[in-house]
């Protein structure tokens, strides 16, 4: 059991689950207000589900051994580009229109992905240098369209996207879980995932061996373009507003190392959908955490940095090989250097 | 003869070239040898942090924590000098100890418990910037005769140019690390072990020993290029040099060193930030740009550049996908 991959961070989950519980027994409290759940844990689902899209794109990214630096500037350029349609609106509330705002901005975030894609996989720059030039530019891009300023709009419809509920769940939920699934069916029901790994573990070798490397690699930074932009679409309709300079910054952050803490190499070839979500959890649980237990704004940073660094540390074998070897060595230490002998 | 090893930086200081020369003729005044000192003058501490990091890139790692190092630099500093009234003399040698600690921590956590360096220094950049709010979230601004006189000293050279002390700092520190690169064992140690660590082990090479010294001096650089930020700014706070790390890993890689460790150049990473000097120059020459066209266009000539320096090296079999 300790041997899964998903058992680590489950166990990180679960221990931070545990402190709130323990801190604040109120954090599983659940209430139903007019057929709709309220409570800490469904707002960690529901404000965790724009990171939890944006790292299951980076995963894939991952996975072919690269990194895509520019989903915080493509979350922005998303929501602005959405709010900007709904608010250029007669009628705002119209189901028309918003969905074409969101088509707009989800055909433009896929657009950005074959920017990369094209970076990466035709003209072969280092990825974390191909998607920094967008990262830097599509911030500027996002304040271009929203002409520097915060654009609010005031559409009940547009807004039901981030904020409203479907049964008695968020409907952000449903978000997530669908792209979750077509994920997982994409990549562990079909050859694609194969196809991710082999060329993440070594892209000249797959071509040889009849993976089209370039397509594959296209795909993955196509498909993270794409889940950047839904992010951006719920961050923004949550809100009912779209800032191009603070919307989805240093969200590239977070999401690789969501990625990272659900068990998947930055060397790539291997990858873990499930694990990821349960990073990004548990990242959103932190947040959620620091802010119930009321820690300082000045040191929030300095709390995050040590739990990373906890968490990384447990999930390193070499970690826990010198803790569990410390332990031993204190209790029996004759015994162990007679049997060495022996 | 020149190697063939050599070409991207011969690539990148031939673009260098061209987009000064775009420079010079589109915008008056812009060709003259001030210029050129007034990038390397705005410039300084980049150059520092940037070397440092060559380093760690070439050993097959990365390091995020530089520009919260550097800020954190400027915030001990800021408190000592000015609120408790430490001399400048003990400050400095303290600060550049305390850098080069963080990175040695970082190094070892990343060696002995096999944490990828990514996330190990993204700990250490969340730790460094959370540690600046911890001493003080306002600016501290700095009045102590030594920083004021360090910042305002020109250097005056031939024909009314100028440089400043950070200046000679910088090009020190890329003299040094030239030939720490290039003629010592540690050099050589480090492109041993990005090229590949296992047959560095294998080869009798102390992979340990080296790869902790890889993130000690990229520590110490990033806290020297906080000093030479103080200098600079002087001033202390939270916010300076946010998202620097990736300026310093974006002129690394324009110089030539590529991420996957065991290639590159300390003067390629040199040029990679002069590039990047051109490029802001270049904006600010422009003058009337807003915001957020400076940041497209600072994307699109990064683009651009790139896309030129891949075209000209294509040939290059050695490094292809």
């Amino acid at each position: 059991m300790v041997k899964h991959h998903l058992f680590w961070p489950l166990t990180v989950l679960g221990a931070l689950l545990l402190f709130n519980l323990v801190y604040s027994p109120a954090f599983f409290r659940i209430e139903l207000r007019n057929g709709q759940m309220y409570g800490s844990l469904i707002d960690i689902l529901n404000f965790g589900a724009p990171l939890i899209l944006v790292a299951i794109g980076m995963t894939l990214v991952i996975a072919t051994k690269g990194i895509d630096l520019s989903v915080g500037s493509v979350v922005a350029i998303s929501g602005a580009i959405a709010c900007l349609l709904i608010s250029k609106g007669a009628d705002q509330n119209a189901f028309g229109l918003v969905m074409l705002a969101v088509a707009v901005a989800l055909a433009l975030s896929v657009a950005l992905g074959i920017w990369n894609g094209l970076l990466v996989s035709v003209f072969g720059i280092q990825p974390i240098i191909a998607t920094l030039i967008l990262m830097v530019a599509g911030r500027g891009v996002a304040q271009l369209i929203s002409g520097g300023q915060i654009i609010t709009v005031n559409s009940e419809t547009y807004n039901y996207i981030g904020a409203g509920a479907l049964g008695s769940l968020p409907f952000a939920i449903y978000v997530v879980l669908i792209v979750l699934l077509v994920a997982s069916l994409l990549t562990r029901r079909t050859a694609l995932g194969m196809f991710i790994e082999s060329v993440g573990g070594n892209p000249t070798a797959s071509r040889l061996a009849g993976i089209r490397s370039r397509a594959v690699m296209f795909a993955v930074y196509i498909f993270c373009g794409l889940c950047a932009g839904v992010a951006g679409l719920l961050l923004s309709s949550n809100v009912s507003s779209a800032d191009g300079n603070n919307a989805g910054l240093w969200y590239e952050l977070d999401a690789i190392l969501a990625v990272v803490i659900g068990g998947t190499s930055l060397n790539g070839g291997r990858f873990y959908l499930m694990g990821t979500v349960i990073g990004a959890l548990i990242i959103q649980t932190l947040t959620t955490t620091i802010y119930i237990i009321g820690v300082r704004p000045e040191i929030t940073l300095v709390v995050k940095a040590f739990v990373v660094l906890i968490v990384c540390l447990v999930q390193s074998e070499a970690f826990r090989k010198t803790l569990v070897q410390r332990f031993k060595m204190r209790k029996y230490p004759l015994e162990q250097e007679v049997k060495r002998h022996a | 003869m020149l190697k063939k090893q050599y070409l991207p930086i011969v690539i990148t200081v031939c673009l260098l070239g061209l987009m000064f020369a775009a420079g010079s003729f589109r915008y008056t005044g812009f060709f003259s040898l001030q210029v050129l000192f007034n990038l390397l003058i705005d410039n300084a501490f980049l150059v520092v942090a940037a070397v440092g990091m060559t380093f760690v890139i070439v050993s097959g790692g990365i390091d995020l924590s530089v520009g919260s190092m550097i800020a954190l630099t400027t915030m001990i500093s800021a408190t000592l000098v000015q609120q408790q009234g430490w001399p400048p003399a003990v400050v400095i040698p303290l600060v550049l100890l305390i850098g080069s600690l963080f990175g040695s921590a970082m190094g070892a956590i990343i060696h002995y418990f096999k944490i990828q360096p990514f996330i190990a220094t993204l700990a250490g950049m969340f730790l460094a910037r959370g540690l600046c709010y911890v001493i003080s979230i306002n600016t501290i601004t700095i009045d102590n005769s030594f920083y004021t006189s360090v910042a305002q000293t020109k250097i005056m050279l031939p024909g009314g140019h100028f440089i400043s002390i950070s200046v000679i700092i910088a090009l020190l520190v890329v003299i040094g690390a030239i030939y720490l690169a290039h003629y010592t064992r540690f050099g050589r140690n480090t492109y041993a072990i990005g090229g590949s660590e296992q047959s560095a082990l294998l080869m009798g090479l102390p992979v340990a020993r080296t790869k902790i010294l890889v993130y000690t001096f990229s520590g110490f650089c990033s806290a020297l290029a906080g000093v030479v930020f103080t200098f600079y700014m002087l001033s202390g706070y939270g916010l300076h040099a946010v998202g620097l790390e990736l300026d310093a890993i974006a002129a690394v890689v324009i110089g030539g060193t590529l991420l996957t460790g065991g290639f590159g150049y300390v003067l390629g990473t040199f040029f990679g930030v002069m590039i990047q000097g051109v490029i802001q120059t270049i904006i600010s020459f422009e003058g009337t740009l807003s915001s957020w066209w400076t940041k497209i266009v600072i994307g699109l000539l990064l683009f651009l550049f790139i896309v030129f320096q891949r075209l000209l090296s294509a040939r290059r079999s050695v490094h292809k996908i």
